[in-house]
Order: C-alpha cells, then structure tokens, then sequence
C-alpha cells in the first residue's frame, strides 16, 4: 500500500474534524478525496504530511509510519498545500532551485520528471513567483513538489480558484505523472474532477460516506434521475418541492436533478402539475446520474 | 552546509527585493541616531525665569544680575507681587521664580544670613531637578562674593576659609551629553531593528504559507533557523558599523578602547536579540502580534537599561529586574569600551552574562519551535 489509514481521529479542541477514518490507496494509483469545504480533506493531508499528529489511529504512507518514521515520509512526499505557498518575491527558477537545494537535489538530476510541466512556465522563469497567474503559480507549485522525485503526491485543493481550460491541463498532468509511477492523493470540491480519478472516497463531516471507482459509485445511485427545466428556475424548484410524489431535487446547470419516489412514473403526469402550478417551456428528459447526484443522495 | 548557504541566499534575496523594508533597515537608524542623539539631552536651557525683588537695593539687583548672566536663564520680568507670579507659573508663563523678602541686603550685613524663597515648576520633574541645580549654583556663587565683599568692607585681615571641591569628570571631561547618549542610542538602533526585523520574519513565512511547505521538507530545525537569522546578524553588525562611523565623523565622540573588542561583544549580543526574535515568531501567528510583543519587550528594556536614567537611582526590585535585560550589558559595554578604553577583562562579567543569555534564549527558542502540532 502506498498510503493506508486505520482509524483516524483528529480534533481541534471540541471540533471533531476527521473521526474514525480508514481507507487504502494502490501504489500508482491516482485517489481522489471529493467533500465539501469543511469536510476534513485538508486535515487528512496535514496528518499524512506529518504536520498533523492524530488523536487516535495509525497511518502509513509509502510504508512508513506517520509518526514513528516521519523523517522518512518528509523526504519521499511531494505536498502541495491548498493555498499558493510560494515565495512571490522569488522568481520562478529560484522556487524550484530552492526547494531542489532542501531536498538535497538539483533541478537537472530529476528534470525529466517535470519537463513537461516545466516548458510551459519556462518562458517566465525570471518572472516573481507572485506575478504569475493563477494557472502558472499551480504549475510551479507541482514542479516544486515533485522536484525531488516523490513516491506519493499529495494535492490538497490543486484546482480550487483555477480557470476551467488550466483545470483541465492540470488533471491531465497528473495523468502523466501518474504513468511514472507516482501514487496521488488529490482532493477537489468539484465532483467533475471526481470522475477523472480511479477510485475515491467522498467525504462528509469529518467521515468518509463511500470508497469505490467513479463508476461504481454512481452505479449505485438508487434512483432514476430525471432533467426537468422550465421558464423559471426558482418557481420550478418551489413547484417541485411542493410535489407529493418528490424524493429529492437539486438545482444542476441549466436544469434541476428530480428523483420521485415511485417505481412507476410518468414524465407526462409531473409535466401536468407544473403546467398547472404556471409553468411554461417544460421540458422533463431521464439523465445520467453522476458524482453529484450520488454524493447528494450519500449525504443525505 | 548547502542548505544553509542557500537559504541565507534567499534571505537576502528577499531582503533586498522588498523596497519597503530597505528604508526601514538602514535610513530610518541613521535618522534616529541623528536626530536622538541631538535632542535627547539632559541639559535645560532657556529656563524661563522671573523675580519678586522686594528689597531693591544694590545686593538684590546683584543677585538678579547673576542670574541675568548665566546663559541657562531667560529672565524674563520681575514681578510685583507674589500673587500675580503664582498666577503667571499658572499660565506657564513662567518656570521659575525667585523671590527677593525685603531687608534681604540689610540682614545680610548684620545677620550674616538671609532667606530667599524659589519657587519651581516641577510638571517635568526631570527637568525641576536640573533648574534646581543651577539656581543653587548661582546662589552658591553669589553667597561667596557676597562673603568676600562683606569681609573686605569690614576690613578684617582674615582672608576668607573656603572649601571648594573642583569635580574632574574622567572619560567625559567635558560632560558632554552626546558623548555618552550617541554610543546608547546606537546600542538601541541595533537592538530594536535586529529585534524586530527577526521577530517578524519567520512569523512571515506562517502568514504567507510558505512554512506549511517548508516544515514537509526534510530540513532540519537548526539549519532552517541559522540560514533564516544568519542574515540580521549581518545586519545588526552593518548597523553597528553605520552608527560607529556616524559617531565618530558628525558627533566625534572618542573611541577610546578595542574596536575589535566591541565588534566580538556585539557579535555575541545580537545572538540574544535573535533569540528572542525566534522565540516571538513561535508564539505569534500574525506579524502584527510578534510587532506588538517585541514592541512591548524593547520599550521596558530601554527605559531599564541605564540609557536615559541611572540603574542606581531605580527601586531595588528594578534594579534586580534589571540584570535580565541584555540591553543593560550591552550600554554598559559600548560606553565602557568606547569612552573609558576598557579592556577584555574589564568587559568579562557582561560577557559572560551575556554569552549565557544567549545560550539560554536561543536553546529554549529552538527548543520551542515546532514543525509538527
């Protein structure tokens, strides 16, 4: 295993933040931690980076123990904290020279590693680090963490604040690296990054509500979800939760995701009832339940 | 060893990047030096100073005379009775007055003693003692040619018996003031930046993230400490060599012992202000509290050091308190190396204090830095 937990317990004072959690992640494996702000993801990744030390339960990442070898696990991890933890009155190159020289490398000795990555922001590599954007500055902070060639990745937020286009150039990054053999643990609020992961764990209040692949997970989804929209969005959803028949029902995109209580449902029935409650431009089609719809329905 | 090097690079890097701290490091001292050492003085000029003369004769107006030719007083009026100058010292009209009783020349001659009343504005205390001090000088003064005067016009061939005490001021003949406040005021522009420049800046890398990423390296404690305070150790000994030679070209006050004996002094001293600097940045979260805390420390360091007033004329307790404040050692070093020559073994006890503070300061700083919680 390259990352396992086993009953994890971490408090602040009286706020429990992770309580009791366990899970295992494959070496090579790209994991992905999916929960809302406050969940705990940022500290699982401060326990597994040894910053944190827990209340109860033990960890192991890249087969050492969290506190016992913690030593060990410094030299062979790469964190990148949620927030940009750079020097911005440092350039590009001298980021990278900095932490390669903690780490006791060179930027040559692993530069393969971080080619890729690195081309893009060569061109600004005299450039201060606090004058990049955004997009640039996470670039630079994954070739700072993965300067010293680590076993585990730890990406704690990596996208959050990032535009679409740079969002999906990131995750395709780690795909690469993770075809080099690095086992990733990233974590995300946006559960579309979710799907691109091989397994995750969603995460609520401090406890973890399921582990499985993208897939699998919304395979399990109960429920037939349908697309409903209409002229007004607001009157749509007040409409909807007046329904005698209403499992659930969330605003997604342009349409909100509803789910009846019945085995047997009829699209023109529901259509009747929102044409009665003065609805116009009703449009109901069946859609494919995905990460969101699980997590809503896990959370529950 | 690398590691180290390297991160001093950074430090300075960072330094000289910042355009609003270069200012602060080095214009901002020279400034106070100059500008302190020229206003902070013990001396009271331009004493306002008025007088109730109810005798008018030739004595009195003598004694006012005196008083008219000494370039500490302004006199300013004569007042004619006591109720009018009460009420001018009320309006601050007035910081001394000097009252004249009537017959004051005619017991003089026949009792050989006389009264005069002198009355003080004591708002500023500090400055009440001085004026008290010249106002006795000059009735001493007077007293004395009064004295001989009187035995002239009776004839007596007695020449007159007086003990005079000449008071010969070593290490500062002149008793200039500049010559022992200038060395002080250096001893504080040293401390206070070094101070606060190291208090702030690990607690920066809190602020601004970049210790989070720090502390998952496999960095060591001591080489993360020393790479990070080695720069204004540097800084604190370019301040001192600044403040020497502003010393020496705009105020020439003297050097008279080892400037290499103050330089390894200093060395040692700014230890201990770093020191403390690491300890404020462990318990601080935000700049602006390690700010505060190393504003609190050094402002009851230097009203305790012996830089402004005496240690001896401090309460007992003080005085006690007193022997934990590095920057007491340090005053008594500089003025004692540069005004009196002191030697190596003239300067061990604050040596040896000093070197243990250091010790102990930065051991429990190190100790109590954290990179897990």
């Amino acid at each position: 295993m390259s990352i396992s937990l086993s009953n994890i317990s971490k408090s602040y004072k009286k706020v429990k933040a992770v309580q009791d959690i366990s899970f295992d992640v494959n070496p090579g494996e790209l994991f992905g931690l999916i929960g809302p702000d406050g969940a705990g993801k940022t500290t699982i990744f401060r326990i597994l980076t040894t910053l944190l030390i827990p209340d109860e339960g033990t960890a192991k990442v890249a087969g050492f123990d969290i506190v016992a070898d913690y030593k060990a696990i410094r030299s062979s991890v790469g964190y990148m904290p949620g927030r940009f933890s750079l020097y911005q009155d440092l350039t590009v190159e001298e980021n990278l020279s900095f932490f390669a020289t903690i780490f006791g490398t060179t930027i040559e000795e692993n530069y393969d590693l971080i080619e890729d990555i690195y081309v893009q922001i060569a061109p600004f590599k005299n450039r201060r680090a606090g004058k990049l954007s955004g997009g640039m500055k996470q670039k630079l902070a994954l070739c700072c963490a993965l300067i010293h060639k680590p076993k585990v990745l730890f990406l704690d937020e990596p996208t959050t604040g990032v535009d679409p286009v740079s969002r999906k150039e990131f995750w395709e990054m780690l795909k690469r690296l993770q075809k080099k053999g690095i086992t990733i643990l990233v974590s995300t609020p946006y559960m579309d990054e979710a799907a691109l992961c091989d397994r995750i764990a969603l995460i609520q209040n401090g406890a973890i509500l399921d582990i499985d692949t993208p897939k699998a997970i919304v395979s399990k989804f109960p429920k037939t979800i349908y697309n409903v929209g209409a002229n007004n969005m607001y009157k749509l959803i007040q409409s909807l939760q007046d329904y005698e028949h209403l499992y659930s029902v969330f605003p997604f995109g342009e349409f909100v995701h509803y789910t009846d209580q019945r085995e047997s449902f009829e699209i023109a029935e529901l259509k009747s009832y929102l044409e009665k409650a003065g609805l116009t431009d009703i449009h109901i089609e069946v859609a494919q339940a995905n990460i969101e719809d699980a997590f809503m329905e896990l959370a529950k | 060893m690398k590691t180290i090097g390297y991160i001093i690079q950074k430090e300075f890097k960072q330094i000289f990047r910042n355009k609003g701290m270069l200012p602060i490091i080095f214009i901002l001292p020279i400034l106070q030096l100059v500008i302190l050492s020229n206003a902070a003085t013990y001396e009271v000029k331009n004493i306002k100073f008025a007088y109730i003369d109810f005798d008018h004769s030739s004595t009195s107006r003598a004694l006012v005379e005196k008083f008219n030719a000494s370039t500490y007083f302004n006199v300013l009026t004569d007042f004619p009775s006591q109720e009018i100058a009460s009420s001018s010292m009320l309006a601050g009209e007035v910081d001394v007055v000097l009252e004249i009783p009537n017959h004051f020349e005619r017991n003089l001659l026949r009792d050989k003693t006389t009264d005069l009343s002198i009355t003080i504005n004591a708002i500023d205390g500090a400055a009440a003692g001085v004026e008290s001090g010249y106002v006795n000088q000059i009735v001493q003064s007077f007293n004395k040619d009064v004295k001989m005067a009187i035995m002239n016009t009776s004839k007596k061939a007695i020449q007159p018996i007086t003990i005079e005490s000449i008071p010969s001021f070593w290490f500062n003949t002149t008793l200039n003031y500049k010559t022992f406040m200038v060395p002080g005021i250096l001893v504080l522009l040293v401390s206070m930046i070094t101070l606060f420049l190291s208090g702030m800046n690990i607690v920066r890398e809190k602020e601004i993230g970049t210790l989070e990423q720090i502390n998952v390296t496999p960095i060591r404690k001591s080489q993360f400490i020393i790479g990070k305070l080695f720069p204004f150790w540097v800084i604190g000994m370019g301040l001192l060599t600044v403040g020497l030679i502003l010393a020496k070209v705009i105020f020439n006050i003297p050097t008279i012992g080892s400037i290499v004996l103050l330089y390894a002094y200093t060395s040692i001293y700014i230890l201990v202000i770093l020191g403390m600097g690491l300890l404020i940045s462990n318990f601080t979260d935000t700049q602006q509290q390690a700010m505060f805390i190393a504003w609190f420390f050094i402002v009851i360091f230097i009203l305790m050091s012996g830089l402004f007033t005496p240690i001896e004329s401090m309460p007992r307790w003080a005085q006690i308190v007193t022997n934990f404040n590095p920057i007491k050692y340090f005053v008594e070093v500089v003025r004692m190396v540069m005004l009196k020559g002191a030697s190596f073994t003239d300067i061990l006890p604050q040596l040896w204090k000093t070197l243990l503070y250091a010790i102990a300061m930065n051991g429990f700083a190190v100790w109590s830095y954290k990179k897990v919680h």
